[in-house]
């Protein structure tokens, strides 16, 4: 709640509204204590007094009532009605759309075709139809403002619910014996809440100004009662004689309105969780970069990550994702990175081009060097035209990023036109040849597909083909096998082994799978933490694994064959790594630790090409 | 007795009729399976994406109304879709610890969903044994007062499990419990369901695509194909000695250090298109092995060798 106010008040139009407001609901609840004429007592000898005579503060109407009196007493109507209003529009509308979006199927397609036919008229028009049939009238005013509003939250809500329908916590509640009713009570209606409260808030600033409306027309409120639209409607015939007559209801309907816009402007921004979490704002187009200490020399690698520190700035928190990681690979080599989730290694492949989203990562350290020359802090344009042209990514899921709406050929075309110069028909020429070259049959026909008519392994191998649309030096693969099935699996993997051994690719291949790292990669390097825990030539490191978290981490591992058996566990669970501790960081869940592991940093030591960082290494290396 | 006993279950969608012309036939998302599980058995049930082996599992629980086939729990039939009946009997762990935890309810709040609705138990009652049950999957009770999001993937798993056990049933679907998790979390949890099993006395149907695991953790293993059960048999031998071509392809795939990368096969991997499903074996499009009698005729279960059964007119020997 705290944080909702915070949020609220730091922006400052919603903040503005909110103090507007509040006067106004101030003035108006204090309205019947104030010393104020009747607002109804007309007194024709005085009428048409202007503003900040004696006794009117703000004038007299066209029968001398007091305008001050009549002004307080028809807001505290008009903001009434209209509240009223939202509230009835908010309760049906969000109840239908609940029900609808809850049970689905039949029911859905009945009450929502309903609301369809409901919306099928203009909303003024159809206020209209409800106040003649039921007779003007603040009442019926409010009930025909409520009904027009009603698709509007019915739609909203039931498109939200459909949603939440289909998580798997509405399964259990049913396993857990709940009938339909207490499920949309207890189990959807909590989520769908700050939805209708958005929805309430951006909406009944409109709902006051319909009343409004109706009222200005002669439908809703009826003399001598004041509110609003009434007073507007009534001055009407002296606006140009006597402007301070519609001038004053103008002016505060204004007020009400804008406020409350800005307010539910607020309101929302601050309740929806995706605005909350900064994700609107557009990331930079590379990562920020704000080194210090000294850049480490260039080697002679292909791309070499030196000493790379890529931190995650949230709030006051430092968030070390990547403390200090140094790999490299030459022509022709695979380099595993393994690792579980939070262990640096996907921020590691994403900060070698600056891809890394920025707010909130930051590049503090280090260097990434591509054939000698450093990327980090590159210009803008010197890594747009390496991204994908020298250093191709893959990533996990190809559904995500296959763009939906263009055919694979056009996306590949796409790729290899943003780097080339080449007309349209020979880029396409080119992305079959590409489809032909990750073994997709029947490539002429296949390249006018849209992703979502192909499997999840052709997709991935359309991934694959655009990473090697412009000959690529290296490749990084970000678990680019883990979402497929483990027939497809095989087959990706026996084509990035073929592709690299024909064309000298390198490849930084990441995974969390010891057996795929086993198959495919010369060399293999463990994370944890950020950091890198063990290095050296694959075989070497699982057959005789050297840093406790990778025997251990291997040991946890079913393999095939094995039998039906209990598996090693490691307690506990990996650091935050915005909260590490000071020495080595795996030591709170090794059995070996002793006190100067916790007491300093631990280096990654040993004799070329196998490294550990571990004062007890299971293995001398 | 079987605690758990199907018969002939299958499940067809319905497709939308179409404006002009006659209805298109539904998808079979589960063609008629029969199997048994004994008390106090784990049951593996593998196969790859579309398979049906999640639609085969809510089935089982009463999410899902079978289109036909029966299914029996200890001798007691549920003919009627509905998960209050069955969720005394047979309860259901996800695949999405976070997912299934509703993120506004406390985890207090979750636990007694079915003690208070399946069993109408006392609130003392409930508290106690809300912390039985925390005690036996190794939680802290003062987690009861937090909320899922405050979780790790494998505590709320672990919560998930909780809540299936709180309902005190007889037999656990377990779909995909461990393939959200990392490697080191995943061996916690399956090692926590292997004790949890003896404690309670209770039967698994564990459903994964991951055969190493299905392989540590199962007494005998289902394989889907398509929709359709292709082999069974213990699980010590069925991927060592399959029978069915899809099972050995299945094994050969499966990554293992030490063994030296080979694609296992270069014809189409897609499975067949259920809009269109094949005259006769479903993989007969993918088997080296198929001959026009897997083309046209649709293989039955058979046995093979010593409790083990597979679909295949032309079985691998060994």
């Amino acid at each position: 709640m705290s944080t909702f106010l915070k949020l609220l008040f730091r922006n400052r139009l919603a903040a503005m509204g909110a103090v507007v407001l509040g006067a106004i609901l101030l003035l108006v609840l204090v309205t019947p204590i104030l010393p104020l004429h009747d607002p109804d007592i007309t007194a024709t000898a005085d009428r048409f007094k202007r503003p900040f005579t004696e006794g009117h503060l703000l004038g007299t109407d066209h029968l001398g009532r007091d305008l001050l009196s009549r002004l307080l007493h028809g807001t505290r109507l008009s903001l009434a009605i209209g509240v009223a209003a939202a509230l009835i529009a908010a309760t049906i509308g969000s109840a239908i759309g609940i029900v609808a979006g809850y049970f689905g199927g039949r029911t859905d397609n009945i009450i929502m075709r309903g609301v369809d036919m409901l919306m099928a008229f203009p909303y003024i028009l159809l206020a209209l139809a409800i106040v003649a049939a039921l007779g003007p009238g603040l009442m019926n005013a409010l009930i025909a403002v409520a009904a027009v509003n009603v698709p509007f939250f019915a739609r909203n809500i039931r498109g939200i619910t459909v949603g939440l329908a289909g998580h798997e916590f509405i399964d259990a509640a049913r396993l857990a014996g709940m009938g339909h009713t207490r499920i949309i009570l207890t189990e959807l209606l909590p989520n769908v809440l700050p939805v209708i409260v958005i929805a309430m808030s951006t909406t009944v600033g409109w709902m006051i100004l319909e009343t409004a409306g109706l009222s200005f027309l002669g439908l809703g409120s009826q003399p001598p009662q004041a509110d609003l639209g009434s007073m507007l409607g009534e001055a009407r015939s002296a606006m140009i004689s006597h402007p301070h007559t519609s001038i004053v209801p103008g002016v505060m309907i204004f007020l009400i309105v804008m406020s409350i816009n800005l307010l539910g402007d607020g309101v929302r921004d601050a309740l929806d969780p995706r605005l909350r979490s900064g994700a609107l704002s557009r990331p930079r187009a590379t990562t920020l970069v704000e080194r210090q200490g000294d850049i480490p020399a260039a080697t002679d690698d292909l791309l070499a990550i030196q000493e790379l520190e890529t931190q995650f700035h949230v709030g006051n928190r430092i968030y070390r994702a990547v403390g200090g990681v140094s790999l490299a690979v030459k022509s022709g080599e695979c380099l595993g990175v393994i690792g579980e989730s939070g262990s640096g290694k996907s921020v590691t492949a994403l900060s070698v081009m600056g891809l890394v989203a920025s707010p909130p990562g930051v590049i503090t350290g280090g260097a990434v060097r591509f054939q000698g020359e450093d990327l980090i802090g590159a210009p803008y344009e010197t890594l747009r035209r390496k991204r994908g042209d020298r250093v191709a990514y893959i990533f996990q899921d190809p559904l995500s990023t296959l763009h939906p709406l263009y055919r694979i050929g056009q996306q590949l075309a796409e790729a290899i036109q943003s780097h080339h110069k080449i007309g349209s028909a020979e880029a396409r020429s080119r992305a079959i040849r590409l489809l032909k070259d990750v073994r997709i049959p029947n490539a002429e026909a296949r390249v006018d597909n849209f992703p979502h008519e192909m499997s999840g392994g052709m997709r991935q191998r359309v991934g694959i083909a655009m990473a090697l649309a412009n000959e690529p030096d290296v490749i990084i693969a970000d678990e680019p096998t883990t979402a497929l099935d483990v027939t497809v699996q095989a087959q990706i993997l026996s084509l990035l082994d073929d592709l690299r051994r024909d064309r000298g690719l390198a490849i930084i291949f990441i995974t969390h799978d010891f057996g795929v790292v086993a198959q495919l990669c010369d060399r293999v390097a463990v994370m944890y933490a950020g950091r890198i825990v063990e290095e050296g030539p694959t075989k070497a490191v699982l057959d005789a694994p050297a840093h406790p978290y990778t025997k251990r981490l291997i040991a946890c591992v079913p393999e095939l064959g094995g039998g039906r058996r209990e598996l090693a566990a490691i307690p506990g669970l990996p650091p935050v790594v915005d909260d590490l501790p000071p020495g080595c960081a795996f030591a709170p869940r090794c059995d070996k630790a002793q006190d100067n592991c916790r007491a300093a940093e631990v280096v990654l030591l040993g004799n070329e090409p196998r490294a550990v960082r571990c004062l007890y290494p299971e293995e001398a290396i | 007795m079987p605690a758990l006993k199907v018969t002939n279950l299958a499940k067809t969608f319905p497709m939308k009729p179409r404006f002009f012309g006659p209805t298109p036939p539904g998808v079979r998302a589960v063609r008629p399976m029969s199997f048994e599980v004994a008390a106090g058995e784990t049951l593996g049930v593998v196969g790859e994406s579309g398979c049906g082996k999640s639609t085969l599992a809510r089935m089982l629980v009463g999410l899902l109304e079978p289109s036909e086939g029966a299914i029996q729990i200890e001798g007691r039939a549920l003919d009627n879709a509905n998960p209050a009946e069955f969720g005394k009997l047979i309860q259901y762990v996800f695949q999405d610890p976070q997912s299934s935890l509703n993120p506004r309810k406390t985890i207090r709040q979750v636990m007694e969903a079915p003690l208070k609705r399946l069993h109408g138990m006392a609130q003392a009652e409930r508290d106690r044994r809300i912390s039985e049950i925390f005690a036996s999957v190794n939680l802290r009770e003062e987690f009861l007062d937090r909320y899922p999001h405050e979780f790790s993937g494998g505590q709320a798993q672990r919560i998930g499990i909780a809540r299936a056990l709180a309902a005190n049933p007889r037999i656990i679907i377990l779909d995909e419990p461990v393939s959200a998790l990392d490697v080191s979390v995943q061996a916690q949890v399956l090692n926590l369901l292997a004790v949890l099993k003896s404690q309670f006395g209770l039967t698994y149907l564990f459903i994964t695509h991951d055969l190493a695991v299905v392989e540590a953790v199962s007494d005998r293993i289902i394989v889907l194909y398509f929709g359709a059960v292709v082999e069974i048999g213990k699980a010590e031998s069925i991927f060592a000695n399959p029978r069915h071509p899809y099972t050995k392809l299945l094994a050969d795939s499966a990554p293992v250090v030490g063994k030296p990368l080979k694609a296992p096969e270069q014809k189409g991997t897609e499975l067949p298109d259920p809009l269109n499903p094949p005259p006769g074996c479903a993989f007969a499009g993918r088997c080296a092995r198929a001959s026009d009698q897997c083309r046209t005729i649709e293989p039955d279960l058979k046995p093979m060798g010593d409790d083990q059964f597979a679909a295949c007119h032309h079985p691998l020997q060994d």
